[in-house]
């Protein structure tokens, strides 16, 4: 037996727009096995897929290329490994590109990994979309994509065949954190407490400055130093699969027992069945204790069996949005705002032609908290917004035409229209038995 | 008071199911948010009807509740009409419920 290590794994991207900034500073400093990159929302590998549709070269992440650039040189010269699925649509060109970029770096001898196998859109034809009533046969051509939550094999494949950089496409996001703790840990696939242990440890790592003092700051209550240079976290994960999750010193943020308690919870339904490829985790028992300055312990996590089935997100087009805002302001802007409302609706015309559906908010008044229903008093200014969906670009377009037209022919003091049209690419889920999604990998030598 | 006085809360989003967590800062505020907390309180507060819309969890040796509300997203992220399609600012409007008298002044993380 080797002797035991920690690993050393941190967080370069929480999502695809995530600053770079931190991940330089991590693969700089932090000493890392690995640095690993989650830049896959859940519409994002749709829209990946239309855009690959477009140039066949294209459909992975936007950002890939200047990312690496940012952070290669530090991670070839200190031996830290990447992995990511920044290849969205097209893994196996987000590799070419990732080598490229390092031979334009003059990086010899990287290997580059693709890993493939969750595009799935050739077998789910008889899927059941429980949220459409509809098997993905029946959406016709409106079908864009469709992928299976694959777990770590590819990755852990990938990683044993010496891969220095790993780009997937849809992985589930804990997943990209698990294969390398399995991978150097040498955890048995069915070993479901430590799986469980590896996927707390990828949950709380997954949205990077989420449990380091981002998405929490609440001046006077909860206040975060130095937010403005927040550093992304670093997990010290044992053989045991317990950890400790921490930051770089002089980085802005903290990790404490709250930041940690918070991201335990997001986007978990029931923490004891928090459903992954490999394993159904359990979170119920989880233990955070305070062992340091921005160092956090984490223990108690575990797991059970992995499911006999896989999620497929699979995008489909889903008509368009049409959106416009217009301002009013003073006494009586409420009022306003609603008679603006109303005219967009009349002028509109009934649901069902070429307006699906629709809806008006004020803006500082009533837009994102319609539940408190207690009269309130007008703000200084509303801002009235005007959305609906449509079956046409040209109905979505009127939505933002409408809204201008309140100028001359709305209330008094309309000001700062604004509009949008957007095609609706949407997600719905099925599932897929296991055994019918295979992941292989693909190596490039730089 | 109100539960802000005492918690803090996340919100996050999966397809058209928002789930926010409710944090006690202090262990001594566990037991009253853990007993006023209920789900019914939470549809209530959000205008839920459907009772069963709404699960609660309890992780009580994190002093934490994670509330699930389904179908609350108006179609979820991808094709909600709604200004904050994710949810995201549910939780800070939870922290508004008005707690019993008698509870203490804030509290410091």
């Amino acid at each position: 037996m080797s002797e035991v290590r920690t690993v050393r794994i941190g967080t370069g991207a929480g999502f695809a727009g995530d600053r770079i900034a931190p991940a330089v500073d991590l693969a700089k400093r932090g000493a890392l096995d690995f640095l690993v990159f989650e830049c896959l929302a859940e519409r994002t590998i749709a829209l990946a897929q239309q855009a690959r549709l477009h140039d066949p070269s294209g459909g992975f992440d936007r950002l890939l290329e200047r990312r690496l650039r940012a952070v290669l040189p530090a991670c070839h010269a200190n031996g830290t490994r990447i992995v990511t699925n920044m290849g969205a649509a097209n893994p196996r060109a987000a590799a070419r590109r990732a080598a490229d970029v390092a031979r334009d770096l003059g990086l010899r001898g990287l290997r580059v990994a693709a890993v493939l196998g969750d595009d799935v859109l050739d077998r789910t034809g008889d899927i059941a979309l429980d949220e459409l009533g509809a098997t993905v046969r029946e959406l016709g051509d409106r079908v864009i994509s469709a992928n299976a939550y694959t777990g770590i094999r590819g990755i852990v494949a990938a990683l044993d065949a010496g891969a220095d950089v790993v780009v997937c496409g849809r992985v589930a996001d804990p997943a990209l954190f698990v294969a390398p703790l399995v991978q150097t840990h040498r955890w048995a696939m069915d070993d479901w407490d430590r799986l469980g242990k590896g996927t707390l440890i990828g949950h709380l790592l997954e949205c990077a400055a989420q449990v380091t003092g981002g998405y929490f700051a609440d001046p006077g209550r909860k206040d975060v130093p130095n937010l403005a240079e927040i550093g992304f976290p670093i997990a010290e994960v044992g053989a045991d699969g317990n950890a400790v999750v921490s930051k770089l010193e002089g980085t802005g943020g903290q990790v404490t027992r709250a930041t940690c308690i918070e991201q335990l919870l997001y986007e978990v339904h029931d923490p004891a069945a928090y459903m992954q490829p490999d394993v159904i985790a359990d979170f119920s028992q989880v233990q955070f204790e305070r062992i340091g300055p921005d160092r956090v312990r984490v223990t108690g996590g575990t797991g059970r069996r992995a499911p006999a089935m896989l999620k497929v997100s699979v995008g489909y087009r889903d008509g368009w949005i049409g959106e416009g805002q217009i301002s009013y302001a003073g006494s009586g802007c409420v009022a306003r705002g609603r008679l603006a409302a109303d005219l967009v609706t009349a002028r509109l015309g009934p649901l069902g032609d070429d307006v699906l559906e629709r809806r008006s908010d004020l803006i500082g008044y009533d837009a994102v908290s319609r539940a408190v229903r207690d009269p309130r008093p007008d703000p200084p200014e509303i801002r009235m917004r005007f959305a609906a969906r449509c079956r046409t670009r040209a109905g979505a377009h009127r939505v933002a035409e409408e809204v201008e037209g309140l100028y001359l022919c709305g209330p008094s003091g309309g000001g700062g229209f604004t509009g949008r049209t957007q095609e609706v690419v949407a997600i719905a889920s099925g599932y897929i038995a296991a055994p019918d999604v295979c992941q292989t990998h693909e190596m490039t030598e730089t | 008071m109100r539960l802000r006085d005492i918690a803090h809360a996340r919100t996050g989003d999966k397809g058209d199911t928002s789930n926010i967590s409710v944090i006690a800062y202090r262990a001594r505020d566990w037991p009253l948010i853990e007993r006023t907390m209920t789900a019914e309180r939470v549809a209530r507060h959000f205008g839920i009807e459907r009772a069963d819309a709404v699960s609660r969890y309890a992780l009580p040796q994190l002093h934490a509740l994670n509330f699930v509300l389904r179908g609350f997203l108006t179609g979820g992220v991808t094709r909600s009409l709604a200004i904050d399609a994710h949810g995201k600012c549910l939780g800070a409007t939870l922290l508004d419920i008005e707690m019993e008298a008698g509870g203490e002044s804030l509290p410091r993380p």
